[in-house]
């Protein structure tokens, strides 16, 4: 493979990205030549998607440099990217789409070479795809709305693709296209292409990198050719092998009573347990949170006694309630509980959220001050104190500590055990996985359904990795 | 936002209230008009304004529930449903004495089922609650028509003197609408309800997820509102003298407008009944003022509009401030 030899498409040299105090990047140096396929895997929050977009020139480097060759930006070098998140404009044709892109596509009749370039670059990936170039985007289902932005990502667009970056493409496609894409790519590359493959089934990365990079923190932990890696070694590089049995065991020992909720999807929770959620975000915790919420209360009727409350953590469109006090806002979930006639006890409002704020330490001289004064920490204290504060059983937290500094998440950990001791159950969906390794059982999500059941001493960060990312073999 | 010190004089409590604005604006009127006079017809103008306030108030106070529900939400078939209830409701009557209270049960029925049709609309078929309330008022106005053939029917002596009567020297009419702002007032202020109904206007899935029946919360609002705009089509047809079919349309602006110059936030969460009351006031004392300096009827409306625009541009900025 000469072509190895070659100039690089595009070099980072020690380039980071930094969003306030965030180090989303902080510092990776890396060049992708003609011919290469690498394969980008890393756990949520590791890096990934902020490389991308310094690699396609969405974003500009904090520190650190970026060069392209024969360009000065990432458009001219040949860079595309496809993106998880549909970017097609779902009420203009598939033709129409390649236009948004291809702006050499000028004159009359650009639409027939539009048609003509993607049912070309169509053929080619997915031979036999059956899709039509006029129909319009919504129209197709999800499957073929990928088939249709991968296709657009490696036509010729006035200048020739050079490096795809691929962002999870196989996610929403069935083993079979998945196949031809595979094939495709490896073809691609053999021709002097280059690929940046991003996707969480191991067994697809194996099949088609020529060299694996491991993001974690920030930071390229390990970066070697796909055959010195192992499957087994690579999920250990992307997360650091949790001290065995840290927190988990005097919990593990602990009684806990009957079950409590039992969903259709699997979920189970037994009295008194501390029941964890994890998988890669976005694969179906929240929604399973939130049906599971939604399916315990009404839109028509609140009793006295909830059958459970909800923390969220997305807190502007799930929690707060801007316009009101702290008071307010913590009390909306109990006012049932302390009503009489239909009337607020004010008297018993503000005792109760007294007595909350000094528990669970919200910083404020006064409860009456808007909630909007708060730092968003301690806004996330008072949505913990609503939920805590109510009489309700179970107790629903949708990623609760965005946001949260380390002291206050030790203090809400305490809380929280203290609770579940006196019977109430947790179901805890955490992005984070020391938190959810601190659970009584956890359930694994991928794709929207659960992956695994944990019970310890299985609840280790490497089974949940396991679980999280796709273990098939490759063919 | 540091309004909560404790050193502030009343004064500044006072201005801080957003009520406090569209009841200046009121006195403000009032002493305009009157200045005209050098203060003579005092107490027939604060009458006058009383009288055709409690109406704008009482459907005034209605749209601000809707409102206060959040973005979106308005209730578009007030004049349609306040003529409806007044012609049915003088219809049943028949001007024969001593059904003033059979009427009043009519009227408040035929609120409850637009309440219900409106909202059965906006829930069961997803209407913007705008659309659905605008094509159901031309059902409404339609059976309104069909029902009283364009007769004029008087309401029964008894309730055309107690629309039209005074008890301790201020109108019956505005007695009603105070007692009506009271238990606005207290359900807003007081009661879970109200907190509810504050809660699913800030954010409708956040209140949700906090346990708040946010349907029933609209259903409530929504048959609230009509309820509120069939008992002031009750009253102001008797008061009048009978049901006319253009008796409710100066209402669908004038029952926004209310709202908006009470201090009451578009964007919903957010209720001030004492505003309306004031706002209301205010509609009516603007136009008697253009009147009485002898304006004509387009240059008056051109003034009316650009007055109700320069008060909401001061409140809206004066909220900004904050």
């Amino acid at each position: 493979m000469s072509e190895h030899e070659s100039v690089p498409i595009v070099t980072l040299t020690d380039a980071a990205k930094h969003f306030g105090p965030v180090r989303a990047l902080d510092g990776v140096s890396l060049s992708v030549r003609p011919g290469d396929c690498l394969g980008l895997v890393g756990h949520n929050g590791a890096g990934k998607s902020t490389l991308v977009y310094l690699v396609n020139g969405g974003f500009a480097p904090s520190a650190g440099e970026i060069s392209f060759s024969g360009a000065d930006d990432a458009a001219g070098a040949g860079v595309r990217s496809v993106f998880q998140e549909l970017s097609l404009c779902p009420n203009l044709t598939v033709a129409e789409n390649l236009r948004i892109s291809n702006r050499a596509l000028t004159g009359a009749g650009w639409r027939r070479n539009a048609r003509a370039i993607i049912t070309e670059s169509l053929d080619e990936i997915f031979p036999g795809h059956g899709i039509d170039p006029d129909t319009e985007v919504d129209m197709l289902p999800i499957a073929e709305r990928q088939m249709v932005e991968i296709a657009i990502g490696f036509a010729p667009r006035g200048t020739e693709a050079r490096l795809v970056i691929l962002d999870e493409p196989t996610s929403s496609l069935d083993a079979g296209i998945a196949e031809q894409l595979l094939t495709h790519i490896k073809s691609y590359c053999a021709a002097g292409g280059a690929v940046i493959f991003i996707s969480h089934m191991l067994g697809e990365v194996f099949q088609v990198a020529s060299r694996i990079i491991v993001l974690k923190d920030g930071r390229i932990v390990a970066e070697r050719a796909t055959e010195d890696f192992t499957r087994q070694g690579l999920v250990e590089a992307m997360g650091h092998v949790a001290a065995e049995g840290s927190a988990g065991t005097d919990l593990a020992e602990r009684q806990t009573g009957e079950i409590v909720i039992r969903t259709e999807q699997g979920l189970t929770a037994r009295k008194g347990e501390i029941v964890g959620l994890s998988g890669l975000a976005g694969h179906g915790q929240a929604e399973a949170l939130a049906k599971l919420y939604l399916s315990q209360s009404s839109n028509w009727r609140a009793g006295h006694e909830p059958k459970s409350v909800f923390v969220a953590g997305d807190r502007p469109r799930d929690g707060i309630l801007p316009l009101w006090s702290i008071l307010n806002n913590m009390s909306i979930s109990f006012l049932r509980q302390i009503e009489s006639w239909g009337f607020v006890d004010r008297a018993a409002e503000r005792a109760k959220a007294e007595e909350w704020k000094k528990r669970i330490g919200i910083r404020t001289e006064d409860i009456t001050n808007p909630v909007l004064s708060l730092s968003g920490g301690n806004q996330q204290k008072v949505l913990f104190a609503r939920a805590l504060a109510s009489t309700a059983p179970v107790v629903i937290m949708d990623d609760p500590m965005r946001g949260v500094d380390v002291g206050t998440k030790q203090d809400v950990y305490a809380m929280i055990r203290d609770e579940a001791a006196h019977g109430r159950t947790f179901m805890w969906y955490s992005t984070e996985t020391e938190e959810v390794c601190q659970c009584d059982r956890v359930f694994v999500f991928r794709n929207g359904e659960i992956s695994a059941e944990l019970v310890p001493p299985n609840i280790t960060e490497e089974r949940i990795l396991e679980a999280s990312f796709h273990m098939q073999e490759a063919s | 936002m540091s309004t909560q010190s404790a050193s502030r004089t009343p004064l500044a409590v006072l201005i801080s209230r957003p009520w406090i604005w569209s009841w200046a604006a009121a006195a403000l009127a009032f002493a305009a008009t009157l200045g005209l006079t050098s203060g003579r017809g005092a107490g027939e103008l604060a009458y006058a304004a009383l009288s055709f306030g409690a109406f704008a108030a009482i459907v005034g106070m209605g749209q601000m529930l809707v409102i206060t529900l959040g973005p979106g939400n308005i209730d578009l078939s007030v004049p349609a449903t306040m003529t409806l209830a007044a012609t049915l409701a003088l219809r049943t009557m028949g001007t024969e004495p001593g059904t003033a209270l059979y009427g009043l049960v009519i009227a408040l029925a035929v609120g409850f089922c637009v309440g219900i049709a409106n909202f059965a609309l906006i829930f069961l078929l997803r209407l913007p609650p705008i659309i659905a309330t605008l094509a159901a008022s031309l059902i409404y106005q339609s059976i309104a028509i069909w029902s009283n053939r364009g007769l004029r029917i008087k309401p029964p002596e008894g309730l055309a003197e107690f629309a039209t009567g005074r008890f301790l020297g201020v109108p019956n009419v505005a007695w009603v609408a105070l007692v009506l702002a009271i238990l606005v007032w207290v359900l807003l202020e007081r009661l879970t309800w109200g907190r509810w109904l504050l809660a699913t206007g800030q954010n409708q899935r956040a209140a949700r997820l906090a346990g708040v029946p946010v349907e029933a919360v609209r259903a409530v609002t929504y048959v609230s509102v009509a309820i509120f705009a069939a008992l002031a089509g009750y009253l102001l047809a008797s008061f009048s003298g009978g049901a006319a079919l253009n008796m409710g349309t100066e209402y669908l602006l004038m029952s926004i407008a209310v709202v908006v110059i009470g201090g009451c936030s578009v964007a919903g969460g957010d209720s001030n009944v004492p505003g309306v009351w004031g706002a209301a006031l205010f509609m009516f004392l603007v136009v008697s003022m253009l009147n009485s300096y002898g304006t004509g009827a387009g240059v008056r409306n051109v003034l009316t509009g650009t007055i109700i625009i320069c008060i909401v541009i001061a409140a809206s900025t004066r909220r900004a401030r904050q």
